[in-house]
C-alpha cells in the first residue's frame, strides 16, 4: 500500500480531498516501531508526528521512582504527538511502542511547511490536532476529578 | 421494565414488617482489590434469594447499621447471595471484613433490574466504572449464560488504576469462553501497563456496535454515567435504550421513607436501574 493510500484510510485524516492526501503522503513515510522502542523522549526536538495504523503507543512521563507514569495511550486509527506544530518545538513526555505499532510518520518540518505553504491543508491539520486536543483536554480534566477515588458512605 | 419492587415490596410491608431483615450468614470472603471486598452469604433460614440482575438488598451490620448494596452474583443460578462492598465507611467496613461466621442482616431484594433479555437479538453494550462493574456482574453472567440469544456483547470498563480492576478472572473467562469483548482503561497507568489510560466514555466511539439494534447498561460514579449515556446517545443509541443505575442514599428500600427521592422519583421503588430519556433532563441539574 503507498503512503498516499495509508493517508487517506487513517482516520484522522478522514474526509481530505485527494489533492491535500497528496500533500501529506508527501511528507509522510510508513515505518514500524519494535515493541519497547521509544519513539521520542521529552525534551528532544519535536520533528515527527505519528498517525498510529496498528500496534500501541503509551505516552509517559518519567518519575524519580517507580518507572514512570503512563498519562495516554494511542492504537491504531489515533495520532501521537502535537509539540511538532506548536513552537518550540520540543516534546514533552516520552512515547514508547508497547506493541509493534505501525505508522505513517510525518516530517514535522516539511508538514509545517505545507501547511504554511497552502492554508486549506494548514487548516485541515489544525483543526484535526485541535479535536484531538480538546479530546485529551477533556479527558484530563474529568480524571482529574478522581471519580473512582474516596467517596464515603 | 419491570420491578420486582414497587408495589410488590409495599404489600409486603402491609402484609409483614418490611424493615425485619433475614439473618444470613457470611460463608466466604474474598478480597477483590486494596478496598473491596466479596461476601458470599447463605440464609440461616429459609431458601436462597432469588433476584433479577440490577437489583440490590438492604445489608445490615447488627449494632453498625444498613447499607444499600448491590447483588454481584448470578441470577441464572441458586447459590450463596454475593455482595461485593467497597469499603469507605463504618457500615461498609464492617460489611466488607466480616470474617465467616458472621450473621448480618438482608432485607430486600430491592428495586428494579437490568432487564438484559430486551436486549435479544441485538449488541448489548455494558460500560462500567470503578465498583460499578458489580451491579453489572449479574447483568453479565446472564448475558454469558444465554451468549447465542444476543449478537456483540460488549464490555467498556473504567478503573482508577490496573489495580483497582475488578473480576479479573472473570473479564478474562468473559472474553476468552463467551466472546463478550472486553475493553479496559485504567485513569493512571504505571509503566508496566500495557492497555488503555484515559475515559471509559472514549472507548464507545470505536467499540464497533451496531447503534440501532443496542441495548446499553451503565453503571459507575454519575458523572461517568452522564458522559459514558451521552456518548452512547452521540453514537446513535436511543437514550430509552441506554439504562443506568443511580445511587442515592437508600433507607427503607420500599419508597415509604422519601430518604432516595430524585424529584419526582423514589430510587429504590423506581429504581435503581433507569432509562436515560427518563433521566437526562434530571442528570444535568445540580442538587437534586
Amino acid at each position: 500500500m503507498t503512503i498516499e493510500q495509508q493517508v487517506a484510510e487513517h482516520p484522522f485524516f478522514a474526509g481530505l480531498a485527494a489533492p491535500t492526501i497528496a500533500v501529506l503522503a508527501g511528507c509522510g513515510a510508513d515505518v514500524h516501531i519494535p515493541a519497547g522502542e521509544q519513539l521520542f523522549r521529552a525534551g528532544e526536538s519535536a520533528d515527527g508526528f505519528y498517525a498510529i495504523r496498528s500496534g500501541r503507543v503509551t505516552i509517559e512521563l518519567s518519575m524519580p521512582v517507580g518507572g514512570g507514569a503512563v498519562l495516554d495511550a494511542a492504537c491504531g486509527g489515533d495520532v501521537v504527538g502535537w509539540s511538532w506544530l506548536i513552537a518550540p518545538y520540543r516534546w514533552m513526555f516520552d512515547a514508547r511502542a508497547t506493541e509493534g505499532t505501525d505508522a505513517i510518520r510525518f516530517d514535522a518540518e516539511r508538514l509545517r511547511a505545507a501547511c504554511d505553504a497552502d492554508p486549506g491543508v494548514g487548516y485541515a491539520v489544525t483543526r484535526r490536532i485541535t479535536e484531538v486536543m480538546a479530546h485529551r483536554l477533556q479527558s484530563a480534566r474529568v480524571r482529574l476529578l478522581d471519580l473512582y477515588g474516596e467517596v464515603h458512605d | 421494565m419491570t420491578s420486582a419492587a414497587g408495589p410488590e415490596a409495599v404489600a409486603r410491608a402491609v402484609d409483614g414488617d418490611p424493615m425485619l431483615p433475614r439473618p444470613f450468614v457470611v460463608t466466604r470472603t474474598h478480597q477483590d482489590t486494596r478496598d473491596t471486598y466479596t461476601l458470599a452469604l447463605d440464609p440461616l433460614e429459609g431458601g436462597p434469594l432469588r433476584f433479577a440482575a440490577g437489583q440490590f438488598t438492604m445489608l445490615h451490620a447488627f449494632g453498625v447499621g444498613e447499607a444499600p448494596i448491590s447483588i454481584s452474583g448470578d441470577p441464572t443460578r441458586p447459590g450463596p447471595l454475593l455482595h461485593t462492598i467497597r469499603n469507605v465507611g463504618s457500615v461498609t467496613a464492617a460489611l466488607a471484613t466480616a470474617p465467616p461466621g458472621t450473621v448480618l442482616g438482608v432485607r430486600g431484594p430491592y428495586g428494579t433490574g437490568w432487564d438484559v433479555v430486551d436486549g435479544k437479538g441485538g449488541d448489548v453494550v455494558v460500560v462500567a466504572g470503578g465498583i460499578g462493574l458489580a451491579p453489572l456482574r449479574p447483568a453479565l453472567l446472564q448475558l454469558a449464560a444465554e451468549r447465542d440469544a444476543y449478537d456483540r456483547v460488549v464490555l467498556l470498563y473504567g478503573a482508577r488504576t490496573p489495580e483497582d480492576i475488578l473480576f479479573s478472572d472473570d473479564l478474562f473467562r468473559w472474553a476468552k469462553q463467551h466472546g463478550i469483548v472486553v475493553e479496559i482503561t485504567v485513569d493512571n497507568g504505571q509503566h508496566a501497563w500495557r492497555g488503555r489510560v484515559g475515559l471509559v466514555t472514549h472507548l464507545v466511539a470505536r467499540a464497533g456496535f451496531d447503534a440501532w439494534h443496542c441495548l446499553a447498561l451503565v453503571c459507575g460514579p454519575e458523572v461517568m454515567m452522564r458522559y459514558s449515556a451521552q456518548a452512547l446517545a452521540d453514537r446513535g443509541v436511543a437514550p430509552d435504550r441506554i439504562r443506568l443505575s443511580m445511587e442515592r442514599n437508600m433507607k427503607c428500600g420500599v419508597g415509604l421513607c422519601g430518604h432516595c427521592q430524585y424529584r419526582e422519583l423514589f430510587l429504590c421503588v423506581d429504581g435503581p436501574v433507569l432509562r436515560y430519556d427518563r433521566l437526562a433532563p434530571l442528570m444535568a441539574r445540580s442538587e437534586l
